[in-house]
This record gives C-alpha cells, sequence and structure tokens, in this order.
C-alpha cells in the first residue's frame, strides 16, 4: 500500500509529531531559564490541567457546561481534608482528589445528561452553586467562608521537599501533567475518542451506527472530571490551602475562556490558552483588575466574531494562506 | 402563622421583581433561540439609572423609573441590531462566551465609573414605612412592588393575548418559518420584543434595588437566577416564569427565614430536582 | 422463507394525530421490498419506529423473532438493523474515510475502546476505504464531506449504512434529489445487495420500485392500503385512486 494512500494518511494523522514535544521542551527550559517564576509556572501548568479536562468534555464531546470548576472544587477539598485528617502524603491525596470528582462526575452526569442546551447548561451551572453552598455552609468541614486551615504536605515520595522557591511543587506539577497529557492523547487518538467526535458531529448518526451514545458521554464526563480532580488536588497542594473559590462561576467561566482562547477540541489549545492567559494576568491584572475584565470581556466577544477556533485556529488560517511546497 | 404571612407577603415582592425582569429573557430565548446570559445587564443598568438619578439629579422615583426603562429598551435596540444579530445562527456555547464577554465588559464599565460598592437606595417617602391592610401591617414599598408587579404582568398578559402584536409574537415563537411564511416580520418582531424585555428587566432593576442590590457583581450573581426562572418556567412561556418566579422568590425568602444556615442549598436542590423532573421547563414545550 | 422483520399492530399518535395506524408488516430474508405512498403517507416515521428513533404508542417489533419494541436504536443496530436517513446525517467537518471508519470500527466492536490506537487496527480502517472503492467515491476519501456536492454525500450516507453489514437494511429515498450519474451508481449498489440481506426502500420513483421490488407495500395516511406484487399493485383500483384520483367504475 502506498505511504500517502488515504488509510495511511488517516493513520499518520493520529500519530506523534515532533511538535507536539514543543510544550515540554519549553517547561524544561523555564525550569532553568525563569527560575524566579516557578509557582507561576506551577499555577499555569494547574490551569492547562484543568483546560485539557474541560477540553475532552466540551472541545470533544461537545457537551456545553459551565460547570466544570465543580469536579476542580470537589478535588481540591477533598485533597485538603484528606491532608488535614488522614495523611498528608501527596500522591495518595492526588488519588484521593480524583475519585472525589469522579464520583460527583459519574453520579451528576447519570442524572443530567439526559437534557441538552439550557437546560443541560443551567443544570451545570445549579450543581456547581449547590456545592459551593454546601461547602460555605459546612464550616467544620471545609472551613466555610475563611477556607481550609491546616493544611500542611508531606514530601513527595517521601524524599521531595516543598521548597519556597517552588521548585519542587514545579517538577511535580510537570510530572503530573506529563501522565495526564500522555492520558489524554491515548485517549483521544483512540476510536474512543474518535465516537466522542462523532457524537458532537452528529449525535443521531452515532445512535443509528450502534453507538451507546449515553454511555460514552458519561464516561468521557467522569475521566473528565476526575481530571479536573487531580488539578484541583494539585492547587491545594501546591498552595496549603483551599477556599470556596475553587467552586465559584468565575473558576467555570475562566477555564472556558482559556480553552477557548487556545482553540477547543486540539489538546493543544489547553496548554496555548491556558498558559497566554495566566502570564497575561499576571502581568496586567495586578495593576489593573477593572482594565483586566474588560479587555477579557472583550476579548471573548472578539474571539466569538472573528476567530472562532481560537488561537490554534487562527494559526490554522495564516497556515493555509502560506503556499506549500510539494 | 405571622411568620408564614410574613414570609408570603416579603416572598411575593421578591418575586414580583424576578418575574418583570426574566420574563423578558424568556421570550428572547424562545423566540430566537439565543442564549444571553447578559440579559441581567439590563437589569443591572435600570438600577443604575435609576438610582444615579435620582441621587445625583433629584429626579423623583417616577420619573428616574420611566427614564431607565425607555433609556435601556432604546440601547437594546442598538444593541440587537449591532451585534446579537449576527450570532442568531450561531451554536450554543457561541452565544454563551460571546454574552459572558458584554457581562465582563459591562461590568468593568460599570465598576470604573461607579466603584464596587452597592448604590444608596432611598425610597420616596411616600413609599416608606408601613401600611395597614386591614388585617395587619405590610411595609409600604413590598406592598407596593407587588401592586406594581402585578399590575404591569396584568397588562403584558393581557397585551399579549389580546393585540396584534402579541398574536404575532405568540405565533412567531410557536413556529417561525410558519409565521414567516405568512407575512410576519419575525425579525422586526423581535427587536420589538427584545426592547419591551429589556425595558421590564431595567423596571424591574429600578423597582427591585431594595431588594437586589444595585452592584457591579449584580448582573454575574443573580444570573443564576433569572436563568432559573426561564429554565424551570419554560422557554419562550410568558406564564410559567410567573409561577417559577413564585416559586423562587417565596421558596428563597422561606429558607432564608427557617433555615438560615442551609438556605441557598434548598434552593438549587429544588431548581435541579425541577429541571430534572421537567426539562423542557414547567411550561415549555419539549 | 423465514421472516426477518415483523411488526404487530404498530401504531404511533401525537396527539389527535395518527402518524401510524395498526401497521401489521412483514419482511422477510432477501427480500426487496418497497413502500410506497403520498406525501406525508407517514412512510419515514414508520422507518423511524423501526428503527427505534421514535416509540410507538402501542404495538410491536421483532427483528428475527426477538421482540425490540423496547429496545434503543444502538441495540437493534448491533442486531443487525441498518438504516439510511432521507436527510443526510453525516459528520460535516470529518473527512469521507472517517465517516465511514466511525461506522467500521463500531461495528467492530472498537467503539468504546480508550486505549487503542487508531492505528492498532488498521483493518477497519481498510474496510471502509474498500467500500468507498466500491461506491466510487474513494477519490474523495480525504475530502470534508461539507465540501463535497449532494450526489456524493449521498453515497456517503449509504456507505455508512452498508458498513455496518447489517442484514436487515432500510433505505429512506436513496437516489432522491441525486443527479444521475450518482443515482445510477446507488441503484446499481442496491441492485449488488448480498441476496441474504433483507432490504426495505421507499421510494417515490415508480420505475425504480418496479424494477427493483419483489414485493410492495402502500402506506396511505399511516395505514397500509394494500400488500402485494408489483402486478398486484398496478391492477389495484385502490392504489390507482390514491395515486391518480381516478374512480373506480
Amino acid at each position: 500500500m502506498a505511504v500517502d494512500s488515504p488509510v495511511a494518511q488517516l493513520i499518520r494523522a493520529h500519530r506523534l509529531r515532533p511538535i507536539e514535544l514543543l510544550p515540554w521542551v519549553v517547561a524544561a527550559a523555564a525550569y532553568f531559564l525563569a527560575s524566579g517564576y516557578l509557582p507561576l509556572g506551577s499555577q499555569i501548568m494547574i490551569m492547562i490541567l484543568f483546560a485539557l479536562s474541560l477540553d475532552l468534555v466540551l472541545g470533544y464531546a461537545g457537551i456545553v457546561t459551565l460547570g466544570q470548576a465543580a469536579f476542580f472544587g470537589v478535588g481540591a477539598y477533598a485533597a485538603g481534608i484528606y491532608s488535614v485528617h488522614v495523611s498528608g502524603e501527596p500522591l495518595s491525596g492526588l488519588i484521593v482528589g480524583a475519585a472525589a470528582a469522579a464520583i460527583v462526575g459519574v453520579v451528576s452526569g447519570a442524572i443530567i445528561l439526559r437534557t441538552s442546551g439550557l437546560t443541560l447548561l443551567m443544570l451545570t451551572l445549579a450543581i456547581t452553586s449547590l456545592l459551593e453552598a454546601a461547602a460555605n455552609d459546612a464550616t467544620a468541614i471545609t472551613g466555610g467562608n475563611d477556607g481550609l486551615q491546616g493544611v500542611a504536605i508531606n514530601p513527595v515520595l517521601g524524599l521531595f521537599d516543598f521548597d519556597l522557591y517552588g521548585r519542587t511543587a514545579y517538577l511535580y506539577c510537570l510530572a503530573v501533567l506529563f501522565i495526564a497529557w500522555l492520558f489524554v492523547r491515548r485517549l483521544v487518538h483512540s476510536p474512543f475518542g474518535q465516537s466522542l467526535v462523532g457524537i458532537r458531529e452528529n449525535a443521531v448518526r452515532m445512535h443509528a451506527i450502534g453507538t451507546p451514545v449515553r454511555h460514552r458521554l458519561l464516561t468521557a464526563y467522569t475521566i473528565s472530571a476526575a481530571l479536573a480532580g487531580v488539578a484541583g488536588a494539585l492547587l491545594t497542594q501546591t498552595t496549603q490551602f483551599v477556599g470556596l473559590t475553587v467552586l465559584s462561576f468565575e473558576r467555570s467561566g475562566e477555564i472556558v475562556i482559556m480553552l477557548v482562547l487556545g482553540g477547543t477540541g486540539r489538546i493543544y489549545g489547553a496548554f496555548l490558552g491556558a498558559a497566554i492567559y495566566m502570564i497575561a494576568q499576571d502581568q496586567l491584572a495586578e495593576a489593573d483588575p477593572v482594565f483586566w475584565d474588560f479587555w477579557i470581556g472583550l476579548l471573548l466577544v472578539l474571539i466569538v466574531l472573528f476567530a472562532r477556533g481560537g488561537i490554534l485556529g487562527l494559526m490554522d488560517r495564516l497556515l493555509s494562506m502560506v503556499p506549500r511546497r510539494r | 402563622m405571622e411568620a408564614i404571612v410574613s414570609i408570603l407577603f416579603l416572598g411575593l415582592a421578591y418575586a414580583m421583581i424576578l418575574y418583570l425582569i426574566s420574563v423578558g429573557l424568556s421570550v428572547t430565548m424562545g423566540l430566537m433561540r439565543f442564549i444571553n446570559l447578559a440579559h441581567g445587564v439590563f437589569a443591572m443598568a435600570g438600577g443604575y439609572i435609576t438610582v444615579t438619578l435620582m441621587n445625583r439629579c433629584g429626579v423623583s422615583f417616577g420619573v428616574a423609573l420611566l427614564v431607565a426603562c425607555v433609556g435601556v429598551a432604546l440601547l437594546s435596540i442598538v444593541l440587537e441590531r449591532c451585534l446579537y444579530a449576527r450570532l442568531y445562527g450561531a451554536g450554543e456555547l457561541e452565544q454563551v462566551l460571546f454574552t459572558i464577554g458584554l457581562v465582563f465588559m459591562a461590568v468593568a464599565v460599570v465598576r470604573k465609573i461607579w466603584g464596587p460598592l452597592p448604590q444608596p437606595i432611598t425610597v420616596p417617602p411616600v413609599l416608606n414605612g408601613q401600611i395597614n391592610l386591614g388585617f395587619r401591617s405590610f411595609p409600604t414599598y413590598r406592598t407596593f412592588l407587588i401592586a406594581v408587579g402585578l399590575v404591569l404582568t396584568l397588562a403584558l398578559w393581557l397585551g399579549i393575548e389580546r393585540t396584534n402584536f402579541g398574536a404575532r409574537l405568540r405565533a412567531a415563537v410557536d413556529n417561525r418559518r410558519m409565521a414567516e411564511s405568512l407575512g410576519i416580520n419575525t425579525g422586526q418582531l423581535f427587536t420589538l420584543s427584545f426592547a419591551l424585555g429589556s425595558g421590564l428587566a431595567a423596571l424591574g432593576g429600578g423597582l427591585g434595588a431594595d431588594i437586589l442590590a444595585i452592584d457591579p457583581g449584580y448582573a454575574m450573581e443573580y444570573l443564576v437566577y433569572f436563568l432559573m426562572v426561564v429554565a424551570v418556567g419554560g422557554l419562550g412561556s410568558i406564564r410559567g416564569p410567573f409561577v417559577a418566579a413564585l416559586l423562587l422568590g417565596i421558596g428563597d425568602t422561606a429558607c432564608k427565614y427557617l433555615v438560615p444556615q442551609l438556605g441557598a442549598f434548598f434552593i438549587y436542590l429544588a431548581m435541579i430536582a425541577l429541571l430534572l423532573w421537567r426539562p423542557a421547563g414547567l411550561f415549555g414545550r419539549s | 422463507m423465514s421472516v426477518v422483520l415483523e411488526t404487530i399492530g404498530l401504531a404511533r399518535q401525537f396527539g389527535a394525530l395518527r402518524v401510524a395506524q395498526d401497521i401489521c408488516f412483514r419482511l422477510e430474508a432477501g427480500a426487496r421490498h418497497a413502500l410506497i405512498g403520498p406525501n406525508g403517507a407517514g412512510k419515514t416515521t414508520f422507518v423511524n419506529l423501526l428503527s427505534g428513533r421514535l416509540a410507538p404508542s402501542a404495538g410491536r417489533i421483532l427483528l428475527n423473532g426477538a421482540d425490540v419494541t423496547g429496545l434503543p436504536q444502538a441495540e437493534r443496530v448491533k442486531r443487525g438493523l441498518g438504516r439510511t436517513f432521507q436527510i443526510n446525517a453525516l459528520f460535516k467537518g470529518l473527512s469521507v474515510l472517517e465517516n465511514v471508519s466511525l461506522a467500521t470500527a463500531e461495528h467492530a466492536g472498537l467503539g468504546g475502546k480508550m486505549f487503542r490506537r487508531i492505528g492498532g487496527r488498521r483493518d477497519t480502517i481498510d474496510q471502509a476505504f474498500g467500500l468507498l472503492e466500491r461506491l466510487g467515491i474513494a477519490d474523495v476519501a480525504m475530502r470534508r464531506v461539507k465540501e463535497l456536492p449532494y450526489g456524493q454525500q449521498r453515497l456517503v450516507e449509504i456507505a455508512i449504512a452498508l458498513a455496518l453489514q447489517p442484514s436487515v437494511l432500510l433505505l429512506d429515498e436513496p437516489a432522491a434529489g441525486v443527479p444521475s450519474a450518482e443515482s445510477r451508481l446507488i441503484l446499481d449498489v442496491i441492485a449488488q445487495l448480498p441476496s441474504a440481506v433483507a432490504v426495505l426502500i421507499i421510494e417515490h420513483d415508480m420505475e425504480l420500485v418496479f424494477r427493483f421490488a419483489e414485493r410492495i407495500t402502500v402506506l396511505v395516511q399511516g395505514a397500509v392500503l394494500v400488500e402485494g406484487t408489483p402486478a398486484e399493485i398496478t391492477a389495484d383500483a385502490r392504489v390507482r385512486e390514491v395515486y391518480l384520483g381516478e374512480r373506480h367504475a
């Protein structure tokens, strides 16, 4: 079979390309070259993981949700409560966060994924608000409005203490993000991932080819929840604190903005969008938060009107205008 | 017993405000299938204009409300023609993102001009204090809200049922393509009803300044409530949001009084249950 | 001959509107069966009921003897029921090859596999490509469906249904609105379907119907008017009345 046959082309499209290693090169370089910014780097990687979780469910499966913060927050609180009451061991804390978020994900998904459109959107909002209200009220467990106090994290693998410069935190987040990336990438380039795209593009057709659509969506939703939970747990562990903002509508909105900025359904949109947003926010928002809100709002409006595919979409358009040599 | 009457009364006043603000959103979403998360901005604008005219320009309450209502309605026409009209066919995510972007921008502008603190509202003296309704006394302003709310609601319902405009609107909500093939100019219809809905929202924002405080976070904070009223009531329905507003208004007030530690939690739970039971809303069509 | 698809008293109403009334229908193994009737007779509704897209108000559906009335669409597909849509239901943003590969992968039971690489099961993609070659659209395999003209999109629609290797195939106006080059191709493909497959075709083109069908069912206002061989149908006065408005003598 010729190398350039359609079948070969299709298979090749899913293979790892060298440029996909770029984020890791950048991350490694940043460790050595931008050592003053490691705490920001950790936060960026946490947001990338959070955005990846959203991409799975929004970009690939096409479920429009404003409630991803629910899973992020549950993971954050679970890891925090675990460290306060059970053990400060970080890796098990991640698992606890993922598991708690996955449970919330599968239960809420089973209930709400029957609906669609505005009703589904509302339900995702309502569930997040519900959890936020619960966290606010259960002061004894969560610390309520003041946040959870007394989170203390042990050294990673018993060897690497969380230092003041954020070196351990950075490498810890990098390792977790790398593993998550491998996982998500494999998932997305599998028949399962393709079927999610099919469901997004035409759910009616997917039913008619024998796909158990609800089951696939619920699986994707649960996995996405677990990943968001890991991101939340990482946040708690690296900042040694968890407060109500992890469950806020702002959190959900922010992560949607980051993903859309980079480009949905592309994996690397999550990387690009989260990185650019966090860096811009760090540089610009401190000076004038009002200014920041306004420009983010304007950016959203402009993206929707002119650049629906986000930055990656714009890059695609630019590349397609460059004449190719063959 | 006393407490129950108080709760019902205050809840009813709250419900009136919620309804006035949300009914326009229901029509927008039912007619144009457009998810407008920025609807709260109109209510917020109405509140800010009313309060500013009263506090800084010494305008009377009634006039301030009127100016706010008409002003926001006109502004919304411009907004609809220039921006919203471009996105009518767009996907859900696009509409959500676009309107959230508008909210961010509006909130930032408001915060810049008026600052982050809630605006003080001075109720006109005649509406202050208590009024004796025979069997007991109630806060005058709340009574006024209920009265005005009921009158406006009745006017709205009569208008929708009896006027030509109302008939065309109902037809277009029911089956847009059919209405167009009958010669109904749905584009114009939509602009007009959008303006009406925004004007009502502004009125609700101004009237309800006592209940829903006028601060920059208004459009985001209360968005969930407006959306819940519309989703539970049923998109495109005029009566559905009334019932939903009653449920939410009275329920929320009851929870705040009876179980203040868990207030909001129960409301969200109830709303989730209602939406799962009737995904198209209580009066919606599936 | 064994009956592969059967409905017993199948009915469906929307309020007062009866779109399917007490339909008793039998499809035999290897059948070449046509469903005809005036517009609005309920033919597509019937197919939707058979495939599971619409739930009946009353009656039962038996597929290979088993009662599938309560089963969802995907289950019926797994048991060998395939269909095409009157209006194309395709993955417009994906390439033609990806469209059909989704179906072959799902049929091979791979759809839920998360940890296989797409390239790991090359045979399903080869299978899909083979179908494209048979339908003459192999040269546009990498093009996005939305870029294709209607006729070729229709061919993709049929390819997806064939990819499921159904034992019962429901074709909803497969050649409607298709230019003659592609429609000839479609008709050839239908003619060459394996004899073991039972085919029910909804059509308005009488020439096609009489060339293809061994049995014809006439549906009018949701009810079966008459059923029989092409000769019986042409001779039937009621059918003439329904189609041509003739009064019988």
